[in-house]
């Protein structure tokens, strides 16, 4: 959805992302979840994500998203929602609605999810190839014309007319599946249940092997998590990924982190299966240029710690510190929204200026 | 079927007891907006507020309903009542991290939602919440709501109950899957007329064992469906004649579904307007009444049954001569009216209002529920009111409807929790850690019969 005009001068630092997986579920005690979002927003993190990959014991990601909102006053919160087993109207709903419980701080990471027993579970066909694509972009278009269907100023109140909303400043998404729609058509009427979210539109992320040519729109995403076998090949997968998706499309790396802690060798704490990230074993300063240079590169890289509570301590004493000092990250702002943070500005709503609006017939 | 475990008493035993809960409406004219107190419906701090103070004031629970399509009005969206909302479980999640013990209800559809999605949300913000949650279950069955859906359709008005019981059995099988928190787990299959089921469930039981049920249905069908499944009916009769029929009809319902007589609780709606005095609490009520219905907002009463504009038509003056035009208000409305009953209405409702001398305005206030449903009075003279259903275990508490947002339950916290703690009717505390705890419920018990299912589907 951004332009090249509406993202505003960024310069050269970037931000920092860190997955907060485990956070909340592992000890079955949520308080921790609380510690992990305080600590990571001390620390210094620009944002937190939050996946919903099908784990035993790991509670619905938006839900951890939407409990960090209230305690937490910088970092964006970003949780990872599935685009092709969920209903797309009540997917918009609850994204508004944690913008509006985190002021403004949410987003979105629109994924499709590719596992049969996803599609077992609502008892519908599974989907997979091109198909997966198509139902990412349909999902993504409901959400940002629900998100543009109430116009920011909507709620009116205007006591002399007895008015609590301008009707004409509501309107009907009226979508509909393109025709060529692989899977089970459908439609969403509108308008949304809920007015326009703080930000107007929630940052849409993805991850980059999702858009591009036949795939979701470069224009239907924010940003796009960009993924490579070694920390060596980043830096050319971000370039690539750029030229294919053009300057409007923030690009953010995913790397893996185990870090030497407390005299303990990172190497020794290598464990779990491959995840097909880039992956970083060693000490905090070796990082800390890893991410400099990375940076220079990237708008933002993303961080999947080994273990929460052992990189992050790591991680904000030592690698952040020092990103700072050398001028390589983005100060937070307190209160700001994720659209600063991506350099986005609050977009005007695609029907505001249209004579469109839900009138008998329309 | 967890139920038929509990042990089972014959005979109702009241509690004693009241609790209270907040159903923050979000929608309709129940909540006045031009009141210079009146607060945002959207902003977080709003649900904050409110939400501390009944939290403050002990009370069990927070509602939350749920949006699935704006309520229109002559083919245009709804604009003279408060509206625009969030989604129940996302706001309840971040109502978790702000508050210790209140139960955080959502009202979800069944219709609208999938039996595996919506378990394993709950289930989610049971975990989140310390074991708080509950699930409001409601059904849908217009195609007008179903623009909105994947699914679309609607299903036939007399299959609702049917498809809701199997979508709320099938939930629970998934929040018994779990043996133990480490498991082993079930495999949960469900194949059913209007959806099918295939899941390994994700998550273990939470402190509270699953959500507590609520239901709001109150047809004979409902009913039943309620006295089989649910643990609180959130019904709609709070005055006291019809609160303890609707008590012996729920108990005989429920002895039927071969549960105890305690089985279901009873929170009806109700509204309050409260004021040191009884002439303060009847001009207060003058005062919300007039800001609840408005002029314009009285003319779009009538106007959704007699399907026209009747804007030239004076609020204070007498109802509209003109009849209505049948075939515009036909069921797509939202507003629950079908339309063949127009004229004969149109009719009725001019003979009544001339004969008790009634305006526009004067009619249509006395014509909304929540007539019924509101207590005015002194503080001290509402809670010996209230006092006597606990004595006869009438209701087990009430489910509040503020008429401002947020400080709508300043009066209640404040001034009747205490009246009514001195009339020993009230907690004093939260007795637990868990909704269910809190109301007195029977935790299930794990069946036994739905293991042997669940190997043999396998």
């Amino acid at each position: 959805m951004s332009t090249t005009e509406d993202r505003t001068e960024a310069g050269q630092a970037g931000f920092l992302a860190i997955e907060l997986d485990g956070a909340g579920w592992d000890g079955g005690d949520f308080a921790s979840l609380t510690e992990a979002v305080l600590a990571a927003e001390s620390a210094g993190f620009h944002a937190a994500t939050f996946t919903d990959a099908p784990v035993a014991g790991r509670a619905n990601a938006l839900q951890r998203a939407a409990y960090a909102g209230p305690v937490t006053r910088t970092i964006a919160l970003v949780p990872e929602l599935d685009t092709v087993y969920t209903e797309p109207f009540h997917v918009s709903t609850q994204l508004a609605s944690l913008d509006y419980v985190s002021g403004g701080r949410a987003g979105w990471i629109a994924t499709a999810a590719e596992a049969p027993e996803a599609a077992a579970a609502v008892g519908r066909e599974n989907v997979s190839g091109a198909s997966l694509a198509q139902e990412a972009a349909a999902a993504i278009e409901v959400s940002r014309r629900l998100w543009d269907s109430w116009e920011d100023d909507a709620v009116i109140r205007d006591v002399a007319t007895g008015r609590y909303i301008d009707v004409d400043k509501l309107h009907y998404a009226d979508f509909e599946t393109p025709a060529d729609f692989a899977g089970a058509a459908y439609s969403v009427k509108g308008p949304s249940i809920i007015p326009r979210p703080l930000q107007g539109q929630l940052p849409v992320l993805a991850a980059a092997s999702l858009v591009g040519q036949g795939e979701v729109a470069a224009d239907a995403v924010d940003a796009v998590l960009v993924t490579a076998p070694t920390p060596e090949l980043l830096a050319a997968e971000i370039r690539d990924v750029r030229s294919r998706l053009g300057a409007s499309v923030a690009v953010i790396a995913e790397l893996d982190v185990v870090l030497d802690s407390r005299g303990q060798a990172a190497a020794g704490r290598v464990a779990g299966a491959e995840t097909g990230r880039a992956r970083y074993v060693g000490t905090a300063a070796g990082l800390t240029d890893l991410l400099e240079s990375l940076l220079t590169e990237a708008d933002g890289v993303r961080l999947h710690p080994a273990s929460l509570t052992v990189e992050l301590d790591e991680l904000s004493r030592l690698v952040l510190p020092e990103l700072r000092r050398r001028g390589a990250l983005r100060p937070p702002v307190q209160d700001g929204t994720f659209r600063d943070l991506l350099g986005l500005a609050h977009p005007a709503s695609r029907y505001a200026d249209s004579s469109t609006a839900t009138a008998a017939g329309n | 079927m967890t139920q038929h475990n509990r042990a089972q008493t014959e005979t109702f035993t009241p509690s004693g007891k009241l609790q209270f809960g907040i159903f923050f409406q979000g929608v309709n004219s129940g909540t006045i907006w031009k009141a210079a107190e009146s607060g945002s419906q959207t902003d977080f701090e709003s649900f904050r507020r409110i939400v501390q103070t009944a939290e403050r004031g002990l009370f069990a629970a927070f509602f939350l309903g749920e949006g699935l399509r704006l309520r229109e009005h002559l083919g245009r969206p709804h604009a003279l009542d408060v509206v625009g909302r969030p989604d129940a479980q996302t706001m309840l999640a971040a109502l978790a991290s702000v508050t210790k013990n209140i139960g955080l209800v959502a009202t979800q559809n069944t219709t609208y939602n999938d039996p595996a999605d919506l378990a394993h949300r709950l289930s989610s913000l049971d975990l989140i919440s310390g074991g708080r949650a509950a699930w409001n279950i409601v059904t849908t069955d217009n195609a007008w709501t179903g623009a909105n859906f994947r699914r679309g359709g609607y299903l036939d008005h007399a299959d609702r109950y049917k498809h809701a019981e199997a979508f709320v059995e099938t939930a629970k099988r998934i929040w018994d899957s779990w043996e133990t928190a480490k498991g082993p787990v079930r495999r949960v299959l469900h194949e059913g007329q209007h959806y099918t089921v295939d899941v390994t469930p994700r998550l273990p039981r939470s402190a509270q064992y699953r959500p507590v049920l609520f239901q709001a249905g109150d047809s004979p069908e409902g009913r039943d469906f309620a006295a089989r499944q649910a643990d609180v009916i959130f019904s709609a009769h709070p005055k006291f004649e019809a609160a303890v029929e609707f008590r012996k009809d729920l108990v005989a319902r429920s002895l039927n579904a071969g549960r105890g007589a305690n089985a279901v609780q009873i929170m009806p709606a109700s509204e309050f307007i409260l004021a040191p005095t009884a002439e303060e609490a009847a001009a207060k009520k003058e005062w919300v009444r007039s800001l609840q219905i408005g002029p314009q907002q009285a003319v779009a009463y009538l106007e959704q049954f007699w399907g026209r504009e009747l804007s030239e038509y004076d609020p204070d003056g007498p109802l509209p001569e003109i009849d209505p035009v049948v075939e515009e208000t036909s069921e797509t409305r939202g507003s629950g009216f079908h339309g063949a009953k127009a004229r004969q209405l149109a009719d009725q409702w001019r003979a009544e209002a001339q004969d008790k001398g009634l305006s526009i305005r004067q009619f249509v206030t006395s014509k909304t529920a929540r007539i019924d449903a509101t207590f005015t009075g002194s503080y001290a003279a509402v809670a010996d009111q209230l006092a006597e259903y606990a004595k006869v275990g009438a209701v087990d508490g009430f489910n509040i409807s503020p008429w401002l947002i947020p400080t709508g339950l300043d009066d209640i916290v404040n001034h009747l929790v205490p009246e009514l703690q001195e009339r020993g009717v009230y907690p004093t505390e939260y007795v637990g850690r868990t909704l269910r705890e809190n109301l007195g419920l029977a935790t299930p018990v794990r069946s036994a019969d739905e293991a042997a299912q669940a190997v043999r589907a396998l």
